[in-house]
């Protein structure tokens, strides 16, 4: 028997709906398993508490978030996070922008190779980098300091940011600056005032991935830093080991990591428009 | 407001290539004055040699007496509109208006008096909350004209401002400009490959061919006393035709018959062998419709008529020839040139709309040999110039 059209429409939507939240499950469960942990207690995480809301009981409130963030390590470690992955983020992309305009404007010598090289940086296994580094900033003195996060996180941020910046860049045309020189902007003015402004979704595509990069390291995070100085929250939650160190604190550990995802989120969400526009801008003329 | 001095500019490429070659022109404060050609002539190159967008590689640019070669484009105090607008799409209208001068730092009030008159001149006023993308065309144009206007510039520039318009849009624009350009007395540089234009906004008119100027003169003197073929196949719609002819005893051979020619034109061209002959398609009429008495009778010719367009006011006639291969290749070179394309060797004419008959019939023409011109076709050079 075949569909009528109208029927055709509605199975196609329950289908939609139906896809949509398999996939929406699938990706969020584990999100929403550690929000469910962190809402119950140690004892009943002990026990054995296989509901998703907490049995009777063997709810804790807010109790672990309080303890959490009462945790004066674990506040140092959001300082750090905080303090190595915004200067890495502003660092990377301003360095970024300068860098893809002058790959999609001026025509030099080695410019190929500049790409090249930064494709293959970004292509580096992060780990074959820990050992040599580890030595390097014991030796200079930047190992855990912020500076001995910071470093790394530009260098391996900036490759993506060059690429994203400079297709962008690639994408406005040549006449806007020259317009603007004609009408009395200086090359620096042309630059600040039409092409950044242009270039904004670009710009802001490239500080989030920079951001997610940072925020999330956690090879770096643990190598480089053995004190509360600069450890960041990734590194920082292994260390909640509680008391007894063959019975981890679940749901503390849980409530901390809701804390650490919390900005990566609002983050998002914040820039979640300029960043669709951004990644469709440049795919698409016009 | 300035006067534009280009003394034997010279632009070479990386590859030697001279885009443009040894130009010189003076324009005059308050001219307006177009550089036309087809594609590829280099008048975009030397416009933007003017306004400091390319380097210049050879001879000076003076602008207001001030040689300006090494000045960076703001400081030559000139404005400039682009093919593409190039307007800044994050801002307002009102805000693209006053770019130029929050660039100079004026006072918010002046700034806001100047991009009311601005808008106001254009025609602007209630679109000045919007961003370019919602705007059409014709406004987009506008507000790139505004944007120009806005600086009191020493002159203006054109590149090619209407070439993005509908025919219709851009007829009305072509006024607009002109309108403008008078209203404020600014020497302006027009770039443009349209010939409609070039004859109806200029002063003057500058032809160029390869990096080359042709011919500097105003649109009527282009049109009448070309200086050579190129010149001649450019300027004017349908272009003129062009024949072999030979001249001897005072008379002008071509392919459809022997004519008298004015003895000014004979004496210059007598004896010169082949030539090529350059005739204007209004310069030929129906004799039926003007009258068999009132004509010369030695100047009229029989003529196969193939196609005939009407227009209303008046219709052009086609009538196919054969002519020598030399012949032929040298008019499909000449073609080619100036953009277009040649297929068969025929006389295009311009004749009286009343004229009837059917096609293929044979039709007596008047050919009117006091306008046509004769060229030395292997310089191209016109030999018969005010004469």
């Amino acid at each position: 028997m075949a569909l009528t059209g109208k029927n055709k429409e509605r199975a196609q939507r329950v289908g939609m709906g139906v896809g949509v939240a398999l996939v929406l499950g699938w990706c969020l469960l584990p999100v929403v398993w550690i929000v469910s942990l962190s809402f119950k207690s140690q004892q009943a995480v002990t026990n054995g508490s296989p509901g998703f809301l907490p049995a009777d009981g063997g709810g804790a409130g807010f109790d672990n978030y309080r303890q959490v963030l009462q945790d004066g390590d674990f506040l140092l470690a959001i300082r750090n996070s905080a303090v190595v992955s915004l200067s890495a983020t502003i660092l990377s992309v301003a360095i970024a922008t300068l860098a893809a305009y002058a790959i999609a404007r001026l025509e030099f010598k080695g410019k190929k190779f500049v790409l090249t090289t930064a494709l293959v940086i970004a292509m580096f296994p992060v780990v074959s980098l820990v050992g040599p580094l580890f030595d390097m900033w014991r030796t200079i003195g930047l190992y855990d300091t912020w500076y001995g996060l910071i470093i790394p996180y530009i260098s391996f941020t900036l490759p993506l940011a060059i690429w994203t910046l400079s297709a962008f860049f690639r994408e406005i045309p040549w006449e806007m600056e020259q317009a603007a020189q004609v009408d009395g902007a200086t090359s620096w003015q042309a630059f600040r005032k039409v092409i950044v402004p242009l270039a904004a979704p670009g710009v802001f595509t490239a500080a989030i991935l920079t951001f997610f990069f940072a925020w999330n390291d956690f090879v770096f995070g643990i190598s480089l830093t053995s004190t509360e100085n600069a450890r960041p929250i990734p590194a920082a939650l292994s260390f909640f080991v509680g008391a007894d160190p063959f019975n981890r604190p679940a749901s503390l550990l849980a409530a901390g990591a809701v804390v650490a995802t919390v900005p990566i989120v609002v983050l998002v969400l914040f820039f979640q428009r300029k960043i669709v526009a951004g990644l469709t801008a440049g795919a698409v003329k016009g | 407001m300035a006067t534009i001095e280009m003394k034997n500019i010279v632009k070479k490429y990386g590859d030697g290539f001279p885009a443009v070659n040894d130009v010189s022109i003076d324009v005059a404060d308050g001219e307006f004055l177009i550089l036309v050609g087809p594609s590829g002539c280099g008048k975009s190159t030397l416009l933007r040699m003017i306004v400091g967008l390319e380097d210049i590689s050879g001879g000076d640019m003076v602008i207001g007496g001030k040689r300006v070669n090494d000045l960076a484009p703001r400081d030559r105090n000139l404005s400039m509109v682009f093919q593409n607008y190039a307007l800044y799409p994050h801002l307002s209208v009102y805000e693209n208006i006053a770019f130029p001068l929050r660039l100079q730092k004026r006072p918010e009030k002046e700034i806001d008096e100047k991009v009311r008159e601005a808008s106001k001149t254009l025609d602007l006023d209630e679109h000045l909350e919007r961003k370019p993308a919602n705007l059409s065309g014709g406004q987009r144009q506008r507000v790139a004209m505004g944007r120009a206007i806005v600086r009191e510039a020493d002159a203006f520039l054109f590149d090619e401002p209407l070439s993005n318009l509908d025919a219709k849009l851009r007829g009305q624009m072509r006024t607009e400009i002109a309108r403008l350009q008078k209203k404020l007395g600014i020497t302006t540089v027009y770039v443009t490959h349209d010939q409609t234009e070039a004859m109806t906004l200029g002063d003057r008119v500058a032809v160029m061919k390869r990096g080359i100027l042709q011919q500097l003169a105003t649109p009527r003197e282009l049109y009448e006393q070309p200086v050579n073929l190129f010149v001649a196949g450019f300027i004017g719609s349908p272009p003129m035709n062009f024949l072999p002819a030979t001249v001897e005893n005072g008379q002008v051979t071509l392919p459809f018959g022997t004519f008298p020619l004015p003895a000014a034109k004979a004496e210059r061209t007598e004896g010169k062998g082949l030539l090529m002959a350059g005739i204007r398609p209004e310069h030929f009429e129906d004799v039926s419709v003007i009258g068999a008495d009132s004509v010369d009778q030695a100047r009229t010719f029989k003529a196969t008529i193939d196609v005939r367009e009407w227009l209303g006011d008046q219709q052009y006639a086609y009538v196919p020839y054969e002519a020598e291969p030399q012949v032929q290749d040298q008019l499909r070179e000449l073609a080619r040139e100036s953009d277009g394309e040649s297929l068969r060797t025929q006389l295009v004419v311009s004749l009286d709309a009343a004229s009837k008959g059917e096609d293929g019939e044979h039709t007596t023409l008047f050919i009117d040999t006091d306008q046509m011109h004769l060229f030395d076709p292997s310089s191209g050079e016109n030999l018969t110039v005010n004469a």
